[in-house]
């Protein structure tokens, strides 16, 4: 155990860095994840001890909390972090790609689907995505072949926050204990690598951060949730446009922000202000990555905590401002990037530039320059964990109603009972993330637009299960089926992720698409021919979703 | 009304396909590339047409949860 005298001492144990700017680093850090406990103490002062209170908040979050839960959820470390890498690897075409694509499509979603989802959610009491589908579809079966499913997709999109929480609080606090003998990193060379050694080792950053998703998640449930996505989302957008000026004025050096961003702009390479090296039908078939939305397990529970459906409102006309607001400065970042001659291993890797650019630039300015260095982090740490606790909480939640109350019955357990098998889940699939986050986890960031394509591709199941009257469970089930079927075969294709830039070529290789286009296709059209095909849903199942 | 919303959601689409400004490498303001700002201005164009969508489209019968109904039926002593 590190004793507080010798924790306290590291402020001094470098004379080349009196501050020790890690360290001031690490207490920022720490003091906004204790922030994020007493949020959630508060939060569980207003529980009422029930189930539905402790996955859907009772059905009491209003327009503005929504928003921000909403917002906070979909977007991940990506938001921060990866959009600023990968605009410093392919320019400015990323946002058009990844965020005004995604202000158009996710609204949609919510739109289209989100409002009636609640609207049934509310009328026929469900939690789960998958209570939902077995209800429309009439079929027990669905939800058995969707659980593997979801709950497969959705692990590795919290491995990648757990592993990029980790990453960021290491490079973010190297050198705050130099001489603690188990924080040191070597060089292959073996000499001390200064960029990590010294700060947190990623076990203990990750360990940190489940530890606290978990905690104010267990007690606060979905409302603490909400409270703390609406807390993180404000810190991030905050924090991203402060970064955004303090790394302008810093780079230009001019005596106003226009003349430094004016200065900074000329010196980017001019290839990474278009698009010329983006293809067009690449950057098309990108629109269905958002789509993914309509499919979230996550969203699903995020939409039926809505105090009325009027709430959706501002969710729906703000959140592409929103995304403007947090993408536009990263990826002007990420472009600024591509100016300085960083370090090979930062420049191979892309998720590394912001926080590298952060620390190296603000956060050796003395005590000041730490101090803000290490909001900063906590901004990226807010991306990271607003989109973790939803995801752990539906993940409880699935295994709860749609495995132990369905299977066992819901008479077998009371409603109390119910509320602390959740929590059990809870603990259980943080401990696993968290195992697997210790594994050779080099292809999980890879993984994410994966996961994200299958998740697209089963968004025409849940459009037609509410806009078709003709899908059949048979459809719905050749549709999950086709999904699964096309995503591992082009996965396959993929060398397992491990080819990043894999992309299907039907016209040629000057006309490159996105996998997702492909399984998207084979997924839509199996679920159609299948549904005419078989026999039409009973006339009982359509009065119940079908005005 | 409905028709008006969806032609412009799908005008939106359309016009985030923007092949016009695929090369250039101009800055509006003398910062801020060509291609990135049009993008922004989409963003925000998107949000005007949801602002339109809640307006003049927003579903009938959103909050018709059923037990309401019945809920309010017996407070007027419609039904007992």
């Amino acid at each position: 155990m590190i004793e507080i005298p010798f924790f306290f001492a590291q402020a001094a144990a470098n004379p080349a860095d009196p501050v020790n700017a890690g360290f001031i680093r690490l207490l920022v850090i720490l003091a906004y994840l204790g922030s994020l406990l007493v949020l959630g103490f508060f939060a569980s002062r207003l529980f009422r001890g029930t189930k539905n209170d402790y996955l859907l908040a009772s059905h009491s979050i209003g327009p503005f909390l929504l928003l921000m839960s909403i917002f906070g959820t979909t977007m991940t470390a990506f938001a921060l972090v990866g959009s600023s890498g990968e605009a410093y690897r392919k320019g400015i075409g990323v946002y058009g790609m990844l965020a005004s694509s995604s202000g158009i499509i996710h609204s949609m979603c919510f739109f289209l689907i989100g409002i009636k989802i609640y609207r049934f959610g509310r009328k026929y009491g469900y939690t789960t995505q998958i209570q939902f589908f077995r209800d429309r579809l009439d079929s027990d079966f669905i939800g058995l072949i969707l659980f593997p499913i979801l709950v497969g997709l959705i692990i590795p999109y919290l491995l990648i926050g757990v592993i990029a929480g980790g990453t960021v609080i290491q490079v973010m606090t190297a050198g705050a204990f130099p001489d603690l003998e188990m924080f040191k990193v070597m060089t292959p060379a073996g000499t001390v690598n200064g960029a990590l050694s010294g700060g947190l080792p990623p076990w203990l950053g990750s360990l940190l951060i489940c530890g606290v998703v978990l905690i104010y998640v267990f007690f606060g449930g979905m409302r603490g949730t909400a409270w703390a996505n609406a807390f993180q989302t404000i810190v991030f957008m905050v924090l991203g446009v402060v970064t955004f000026v303090l790394l302008a004025n810093k780079f230009g050096g001019g005596e106003t922000l226009l003349e430094s961003l004016k200065n900074i702009t000329d010196k980017v390479p001019n290839e990474k202000l278009s698009r010329v090296n983006m293809k067009q039908t690449h950057f098309f078939s990108y629109l269905l990555i958002p789509l993914s939305v309509g499919m979230f397990p996550h969203l699903f529970q995020h939409w039926l905590t809505a105090k009325s459906s009027k709430s959706f409102k501002l969710s729906v006309v703000c959140h592409p401002i929103f995304i403007m607001i947090v993408w536009v400065p990263c990826v002007l970042i990420g472009v600024w990037a591509t100016s300085l001659q960083l370090p090979g291993p930062i420049a191979a890797n892309a998720n590394a530039v912001l926080p590298f650019i952060v620390k190296t630039q603000i956060g050796i300015n003395g005590l000041g320059g730490a101090v803000i260095a290490g909001l900063l982090t906590a901004g990226i740490l807010a991306a990271i964990m607003s989109s973790l606790d939803s995801q752990f909480l539906c993940v409880g939640s699935i295994f709860t109603n749609d495995i132990m109350v369905h299977y066992f019955g819901k008479d077998r357990f009371s409603d109390k009972a119910q509320m602390w098998i959740a929590r059990v889940f809870v603990i259980l699939i943080v401990a696993l993330t968290y195992y697997l986050s210790l594994q050779d986890t080099k292809s999980v960031f890879t993984m994410a637009v994966w996961c994200f394509s299958g998740f697209a591709s089963l968004f025409p199941l849940v459009f037609a299960s509410l806009y078709w009257k003709r899908l059949t469970a048979a459809g719905a089930l050749s549709a999950i089926l086709a999904m699964m079927g096309s995503w591992i075969y082009l996965f396959r294709e993929s060398n397992w992720g491990k080819d990043t830039d894999y992309l299907l070529t039907p016209l040629g290789p000057d006309y490159p698409i996105m996998p997702v286009v492909g399984i998207f296709l084979c997924s839509m059209l199996a679920m159609v021919l299948t549904s005419f095909l078989t026999k039409p849903p009973s006339e009982k199942t359509l009065a119940k979703f079908f005005d | 009304m409905r028709l008006i919303i969806w032609t412009l959601v799908a005008l939106l689409i359309i016009f985030h396909q923007d092949f016009w400004n695929w090369e250039k490498d101009d800055a509006v303001f003398g910062f801020m590339p060509i291609g990135l700002f049009y993008h922004a201005c989409l963003s925000m164009a998107a949000a005007f047409v949801w602002l339109l969508a809640c307006t003049f489209a927003w579903p009938v019968g959103a909050d018709d949860f059923g037990d309401e109904i019945v809920e309010k039926v017996i407070d007027k002593g419609e039904k007992a």
